[in-house]
This record gives structure tokens, sequence and C-alpha cells, in this order.
């Protein structure tokens, strides 16, 4: 593999509060190699976000990076300063998120939003970035595109405002896209367009992209390689094929089954008992211990690192090759 | 853990020992709130009682003037009062009307808002259009306007003696839209909420749901207004009182105290005009002050 | 009423059921612009029956009217045409009656905003028993409640705390628990694990077929996903702009879908088994229902319409080659949709 484009090593988020402070994210480690899709997956508060939000800089204060590195290109950006932080996004980290009104400014024209986006990070001149625009919003498939340039993001459905997002986060050619969610607030039929496009127009562009999502659909049809997330750490991260089909952590499996499937009914779906555990109460040992169905005892004691599985790495003792299983029952 | 505990540990009582001026806030609230209510236990002198007055003790300076005593540490009156007593006493009654007035707009405010809120359409298009004609007089007009017709209609003796509550309610029906607004916000978003939508499939009716359910969750921004309210009532007292058409000479609010005392400013008994002042400032600025932390608390995005 | 006709009333049953919404602008406004009145039909026409003890699905995309479908089948509309009849009596009549009132209930989307923050979980499940007099005295109320939380999988215990203790699985038992309180026979639920994380939402499906196997319950679902209709139909609707397309039994619809638009939606799906291949989008968004497109509503999309579709509003009917199957479209009807050549090969 080509030297990562991005590199996540150990990364702790911290929460710092009254009663303590949470640890969001715990010791996140991995890569995006250029061109890749990295699709994220994991219940909602299990960091995946936050790993995102990170990236980009955007962490919502008092949340701040309490350890390890950031490194985009070789370059350290987990310690640069928030103006430094504000040229890298646009120009090397694009971002689209879930609700596109929140990228938009609803006072502006998307023409101006993208003239005003390439002027910034790209040397070139107003009447080049208006055509430019134009050409953008064609390739986000916005019929009549040179007329709609002029319009306010009101007047875009939501399909169409999303495409103008994908349209901005790409307009400045990064080399990484993080998508938070993009096609989450999307109908069905509409979300297959926009993923459809993403994925045409980072393959064309030869972007990198860490796809957030709890849709393991849209990871599926998407991603190169998938990180599962669990209670702020990687439980799994492998080819998409791997995880999907042969997932080796018993919580990546277990999220896998749990997902009804449309081609058959089933009398009763595999489920995983309880929830997973708040931030301030993350049990000893593999967060994962109390629903694992393999759980042993080094499981409560230990935590695990990823270990390399059948196809994946999984943050599972099951995976330890040096140490022989101690498991009191399977 | 006991109820005293857990309300400790709260987040709101945090969040108020963690800020000094709340807590400042709080200790001069506390002490005009003690002096005032307990005024008759605390106060050295009965200012009402006209045996105690000698005219022999009147325009006496503060203590630490050339002239005074620690017997009147703040002076004395025209008349031979105490300003300390006077003060307190006139507390007790700027006290009395703004807690009234605020207690009576929140009344009506509630109740109008609820039924605006919930009930929605025409009912709510009238109440609103009151509202809005009201909020465009400013409220001492509206009190002015009230105290006038109260006046011309009831004979003098009987206006004097029920003046107090001309003025609650003058001061507390030019507030009422300002209740309303905020309650029936809120209450057309809970009304919508899938919890009300719960307690209407199981048939409850819309009274009891605006009780049970709506009133409960508004609760929040309603304290945090009747506290600012409460503020801007006293306030509007005073000017009345100031302007000579609140309470009268016999039952003076801090706002009559400064009236009086300001014919005396120029003729170098300051003190009977500075001081009454003084506590109006500081009884309006605490409460205020009180009113902005607790609005800031309760928001939970500034948390 | 006797047994025999029990069983063979539905326990509801929709007819020609149509819920129209003013959304004009304010009077003065109108006046000045010279607009009319605008009407939003969010449910336009939509009939079907649920016989006892079976679930039937509205499934379809947002706008399509279906959780429309889902609060006028609890009395929280009244309808502006047709009827919405509950074991045969008109369902305002019905619910007049504390007795029939008590037997039906709803279940909702958001855990977070259907259970009242400033009420103990206790309080929460008892508002029926209290409100329908099945239970009375704090004592009687609290085992009720406790009796309920355990049969939802909680513990009695929980309903000392609040609703903000709870993660969303929990809070939509609660829900479940709170629907359960007065022993309903027919239980509306509204997108009620959409806004649950997949291994919860497997749980939460697992709970409710539980419940209607033990209590005989019968379910009017309401879903987005169809993977979700999939596990928990006996019969399936699928909605769009107002109008039911297709309706079937639920093995029939996905095995045999006729509508272009069932097609459609079913190709649009990510199948988890196909990781790296692309699925079909459905081109075109859903127009507004406000203005919604003439005949066929679906035509704009619609790979086979024609002049008919632009014009003329289909019917509801039985469909050539699947006779279980209910299909309002012109070219299922003329035997264009190349049913026959699909079933062939």
């Amino acid at each position: 593999m080509a030297a990562p484009l991005l590199e996540v090593r150990d990364l702790v988020v911290e929460f710092p509060g009254r009663r303590g402070t949470l640890r969001a994210l715990d010791k996140v480690s991995l890569d995006i190699a250029p061109g890749e899709v990295l699709g994220m997956v994991g219940e909602s508060g299990a960091g995946k976000s936050m790993t995102g939000a990170a990236i980009i800089g955007l962490l919502e204060p008092p949340g701040r990076i309490a350890g390890g590195s950031i490194t985009l290109g070789g370059q350290r950006i987990d310690n640069l300063s928030r103006r430094q932080m504000q040229r890298i996004r646009g120009k090397r980290i694009g971002a689209i998120f879930q609700d596109p009104l929140t990228t938009l400014n609803p006072l502006y024209t998307v023409g101006d939003q993208l003239t005003e986006t390439m002027r910034t990070h790209l040397d070139i001149d107003a009447a080049d970035a208006r055509r430019r625009a134009v050409g953008w919003l064609e390739a986000v498939g916005i019929p009549a595109a040179a007329d709609r340039v002029m319009a306010y993001p009101h007047q875009f459905s939501g399909g169409m405002r999303q495409r103008v997002v994908i349209a901005l986060a790409l307009c400045a050619e990064p080399e990484l896209v993080v998508a938070d969610e993009p096609t989450t607030a999307l109908d069905v039929s509409v979300q297959a367009q926009v993923i459809a496009l993403l994925r045409r127009l980072t393959r064309e562009k030869g972007t990198s992209v860490m796809l957030i999502t709890h849709d393991m659909g849209v990871i599926a049809e998407t991603a190169d390689r998938v990180a599962v997330m669990y209670a702020g750490r990687v439980a799994e991260i492998g080819p998409v094929k791997s995880v999907v089909k042969a997932a080796a952590h018993p919580y990546s499996a277990g999220l896998m089954a749990s997902i009804p499937p449309l081609s058959h009914r089933v009398d009763r779906l595999p489920q995983i008992d309880g929830a997973m555990p708040r931030l301030n109460a993350i049990p000893q040992g593999c967060a994962y211990n109390p629903r694992c169905p393999h759980v042993f005892d080094r499981c409560r004691v230990e935590r695990p690192e990823l270990l390399p599985a059948v196809e994946t790495r999984a943050a599972c003792w099951l995976f330890d090759s040096h140490a022989p299983r101690e498991r009191a029952h399977v | 853990m006991s109820a005293i505990a857990r309300a400790w540990d709260s987040d709101l009582a945090y969040s108020f020992r963690r800020s000094p001026t709340a807590v400042l806030s709080a200790i001069v609230a506390l002490i005009c709130i003690v002096g005032a209510v307990a005024a008759p236990v605390l106060a050295p002198y009965n200012p009402f009682d006209l045996a105690s007055l000698d005219l022999m003790d009147a325009f006496n300076p503060p203590a630490f003037m050339p002239e005074g005593s620690l017997a009147h540490p703040i002076g004395t009156d025209d008349q031979g009062r105490d300003v300390l007593s006077a003060i307190m006493y006139g507390a007790r009654m700027s006290l009395f009307v703004g807690v009234s007035a605020t207690a009576f707009s929140l009344l009506l405010g509630v109740l109008l808002g609820l039924l605006a809120g919930y009930a929605g359409g025409t009912i709510d298009a009238v109440l609103m259009r009151i509202a809005d004609v009201q909020l465009t007089f400013p409220n001492i007009l509206i009190a002015l306007l009230v105290d006038g017709v109260a006046r011309a209609a009831l004979p003098r003796d009987l206006h004097d003696q029920i003046a107090v509550y001309v003025v609650i309610f003058a001061i507390g029906i030019s507030d009422w839209p300002r209740f309303a607004r905020t309650v029936r916000g809120s209450a057309m978003v809970e009304r919508n909420k899938e919890y009300v939508l719960a307690a209407r499939v199981i048939g409850i009716g819309p009274a009891r749901i605006m009780l049970t359910h709506v009133l409960p969750n508004v609760l929040g921004p309603l304290l945090v207004l009747a506290t600012l309210n409460l503020g801007l009532a006293i306030i509007s007292e005073a000017t009345l009182s100031f302007l000579g058409v609140g309470l009268p000479q016999t039952q003076p609010s801090l706002g009559t105290l400064i009236r009086v005392g300001n014919d005396f400013l120029f003729s170098g008994e300051w003190w009977i005009t500075v001081f009454p002042g003084v506590a109006l400032i500081a009884m309006v600025l605490s409460v205020n002050l009180l009113g902005d932390w607790l609005r800031d608390a309760l928001n939970p995005r500034l948390r | 009423m006797s047994e025999a006709k029990a069983l063979e009333v539905p326990i509801f049953e929709a007819r020609d059921l149509s819920r129209h919404f003013d959304v004009s602008k304010p009077a003065l406004q109108r006046l000045l612009s010279r607009e009319g009145r605008r009407t939003l039909r969010a449910v336009d026409g939509v009939s079907f029956a649920i016989p006892r003890g079976t679930t039937f699905s509205l499934v379809g995309e947002s706008g399509c009217g279906k959780s429309t479908v889902a609060r006028l089948a609890v009395g929280l509309y009244p309808p502006s045409g047709g009827a919405a009849l509950f074991e045969g009596q008109e369902l305002a009549e019905a619910r007049k009656s504390v007795a029939q009132r008590r037997r039906m209930g709803m279940i909702f989307q958001d855990p977070y905003a259907s259970l009242n923050p400033r009420w103990r979980v206790s309080d929460i499940v008892a508002e029926p028993l209290r409100a329908f007099g099945i239970a009375e005295g704090a004592a009687a109320l609290r085992e009720k409640a406790g009796a309920l939380l355990r049969q939802v999988g909680l513990s009695p215990a929980d309903g000392g705390r609040y609703p903000h203790e709870f993660s969303g699985g929990q809070r939509q038992r609660i829900s479940i628990a709170r629907a359960l309180s007065s022993n309903p026979d027919f239980l509306v639920c509204d997108e009620p694990t959409s806004a649950l994380d997949v291994s919860v939402q497997a749980q939460i499906l697992n709970l409710m077929k539980g419940l209607q196997r033990d209590l005989g319950l019968t379910y009017l679902f309401i879903s987005h996903n169809l993977a979700v209709v999939r596990q928990v139909s006996d019969r399936v609707g699928v909605m769009y702009l107002g109008r039911i397309v297709e309706a079937a039994p639920a093995e029939t619809l996905f095995t045999v879908p006729r509508h272009p638009y069932t097609r459609a939606l079913m190709e649009a799906i990510p199948d988890l088994d196909m990781a790296g291949r692309e699925r079909q989008p459905v081109a075109g968004e859903v127009p507004s229902p406000i203005d919604p497109p003439s005949g066929c509503t679906f035509n704009p999309r619609c790979p086979l319409a024609n002049g008919r579709c632009r014009a003329e509003r289909p019917a509801l009917i039985a469909a050539r080659g699947t006779p279980e199957t209910l299909v309002a479209c012109h070219a299922v009807e003329e035997g264009r949709d190349g049913f026959e050549g699909r079933a062939a090969a």
C-alpha cells in the first residue's frame, strides 16, 4: 500500500466536565490511503462523528484532543492554531454534513459560495471561478446549472441541496473529504443518487473519503475499507467485504447479523442484548465484555489492541496468537 | 441521598456556586428581602409612629458626617424620621407591589398564553393581537392610564385606601403580554410533541394536558421571565410613585421616599433621597442579575 | 357482538379515507396577492382493512402520508373524507366510549419526544391506567406499572427514574409499556424503530413480535424501511403522495413487486450481499403534495409512463398475473410492464 494520506494514531478526545473528564475517543488509530473510501460505522455515541470532527478540527467545546496525533500528507494537523486549521479546511479537507442547511449560507447564492470557496483556496480570478462554479453544478447533476448558479439554497430541494454541498466540499480540490451522514436526511430513492454521485466524483479526482454513517448498506456499496467503532474505540477495521460478510470481532458480527434482511423473513432477528455503555461507565478491559457471548476472564481485565484476525484487524483477545485462549465457555 | 443533598448536587446549584455574580447578587437580594420583609422587627424606629417623631431630630445628617449621630446611621428626613427605617418600610412596600404585580401578570399571562397556544386559530389570533396592541404602548403609559381612570372614578379617600391595589393592577395588566407570549410559544412547541399526542390518544382532555403536561415543561423560561419582570415591576412602581401617581405618602414606597427627598437635594440634605435610591438600585440590580444568571443556567445550549 | 362476527369484522378499516390540510397563506395576504386557498392532500382516498391479530404495514418515503394515516387511525385527526372504522364502528363514535378507547394505542417514532421529560417513568406508564380507571391508588398503580416494565424487559425499579436516564431503546420500551398498559387490541406503530440504532432495532422488533404472539395484538405498522417491513408484516401497502399504489401480502409484495414505484424502491435499497455493486437510483424526487402531477402521480418519474398515465388516475385493482396484489398502475393493467416476460424467464 502507498503511504497513507491520513494517519490517525492513538487519538484521544476528552470532555472535561464537572463530574470528571469523559473520554469520548480512546486511542483511535486508523489510516486512509490516497483515493480510498474508509467507512466509519457504529451506534450513535460510539465516536464515529467525533473522529470526523477531530480530523477537521471542529470538535465542540469543551471537547479537546488530549493525546495521539493526526497527520495529513505527512503534516501534523492536530496541534494547529484555529487560523491554520481554517486554511486546511476547504483547501485540503472538505466536509459534508447530514443537514445541508448547516453548510450552506442562506444569504448567498450557491454560485457566490462556490466562487468564494474557490477563490479563497485556489489561485484563480473571478471569471474563472464563475465558470468553474457552473461546471461544478453541472458535475453534481443540477439541471440548468447556468441559471441555477444564481439561486439561493432555499430554492433547491433536499436532494439538490446535498448535491450543492458536495460541489462545495470538492470545488477546492481537497485531498480528503469527511462526509458525516451525508444521506441520512434523504429519502431512499434520492440517497442512491447522492451516494453514486459522491463516489463517481471522488473516484475521478482521486479524493480520499471518510464516510461516516450508521447505514451499513451505504457503506457496503461505497467503502473500500470499514472501521467499526464501539464506545469510543475502534473494534475492528478491514476490507468492507470481510467486515460485512465475515466480521471477526463479536460486536461487528452481532451488528451485521442484527440488520434485517430484505431478501427473506426471519422469525427472530439476531439481537445484541443490552446497550452500549455510557462514556462515564465504560467497563474495565474490553468495552464490549458485558454483552459479548465469547467473553473470558482476560476480557474483563485487559484491554485488547487491534490484533490481526482472519481478514481484518480486530480488538479482541480471541485473536491473540501469543496467549492461549482461556475461554470459560463459548 | 436526601432531597437537600440532591438539590446541592444538581447542575443548577453547581452552576450557581461557580458564578461569583450569582452568589453576590443572591446575597444582596437576600439582605434587601430580609430587611424589607422583616422591617417591623429589624428597623430601629417605626416611621409611622407619629408619637415617636420629633421635629428637633429633622435633617440630621448620616453618622459619618460631623453633626451625625449613631442613633440615625444614615440621617433623618424633614419630619425627623429615621431614613434607614423609612427605607426598610419603603422597600417592604416596593417589594410587595412588585411581587404582587408580577404574580398577577404571571397568572394572567400563563392562562391566556396556554389558551392561545393550545387552542390556536381565532382565539389565538384575537388574544395575540390584543397583546400586540398593548405592547406598542410603553408600560408606564398604561399604568398611568389605569391609575388616572381609577382616580377619576373613585372618591379621593377610597382611592387612597385602595391605591396599592390600583398600582398592582396597573403594573400587572401592562406586563402580562410578555408572559403570554413566552407561554404561547412554548405551548405551541410542546403541543405537537409526541408525549402530548400520546396523552390525546388516551383521551385526556385539553385542559388537563395543558396543566399536567405542557405547563411543567414551560416553567423554566417562565421562572426566568418572572425574575427579570420583578425588577422591572419594582422600577415601574417607583416611577409611578416618583411622579406622584403611585402610592400615597401614608404608605410610602422607595419611589415615594425618593420623590419626597428630591425636594431637599439642592438644599444640602442629599441623604434623604440618595439612600432610598441606592436601596432601589441594589434591590433591582441584584434581582436582575439573578434573572440573567438563571436564564443562562437554564439554557442547555450555553451549558 | 357474537364470536363469529367478531372474527369477520376487521379490527380496523379505512374506507376511501382522506385527510386534507389547509396550507393557505393568511386571509389578508391571500387577498393582496390574489391567491386562492391551497390544500395539501396528505391522504387522498386510502382503503385497507386489518384483520385481528395481523400486521398491516404502510411503507413509503417522507411526505407520502403514511404518518397521517397513523394519526387518523387513532383519531388524532378527524378524516376530511371517507371513513375510519374500528370494528365496523365509526372511529370518532367508538372513541367516545372509554371501554373502546382503551382498546387502541400508539407507539411513536421519537423516543426522546414521546415521554414527558418532567414525569417519572412509573407515572408515564400508569397514565392510561389512571385515565381509564383500570387501577387506582398509588400502590396498585406502582405495582401494575412495575409489572408492565418487566413485560417489556425493564426492571420495576426503573419506574422511579426520569426518561433522560435511559437510552433510546429503553425509552422505546417504556413507550411500549405505556401503550400496553390499557390492555389494548390494536396498536398503531409510527416508525417505532427508525430513530434507533440497528442492534437496538432488532431488540424492539423482536419484542413487538413476541408481544403480538402472546397478546394477540393487531398492528398498523408505519415505516420507510422495506427490510423492517418485510420482517413484521402480514400485508403491506406502498404509499406514494397520499395514495396506496400497491397492496399485497408481504411475501408476494417482496417476491413479485408490481408497481413501477415499488420496484424502483426495492432496487434503490443498498443490499449488503452486493458489496461493491451499483444500485439503480430512481430518477427525480418526490413532487410536492400541494401541487401533485395529474393522472398517476408517479408519472414524471416512471419509465413506463405514457399519455394515459399523465391524464387519468389509475384505480387500485387486482393485478394481471398476481391477483392477490392490488395495484394502481395503467401499465400493469394493460400488460405493458413486461411482467409476463419476466415471469417466463
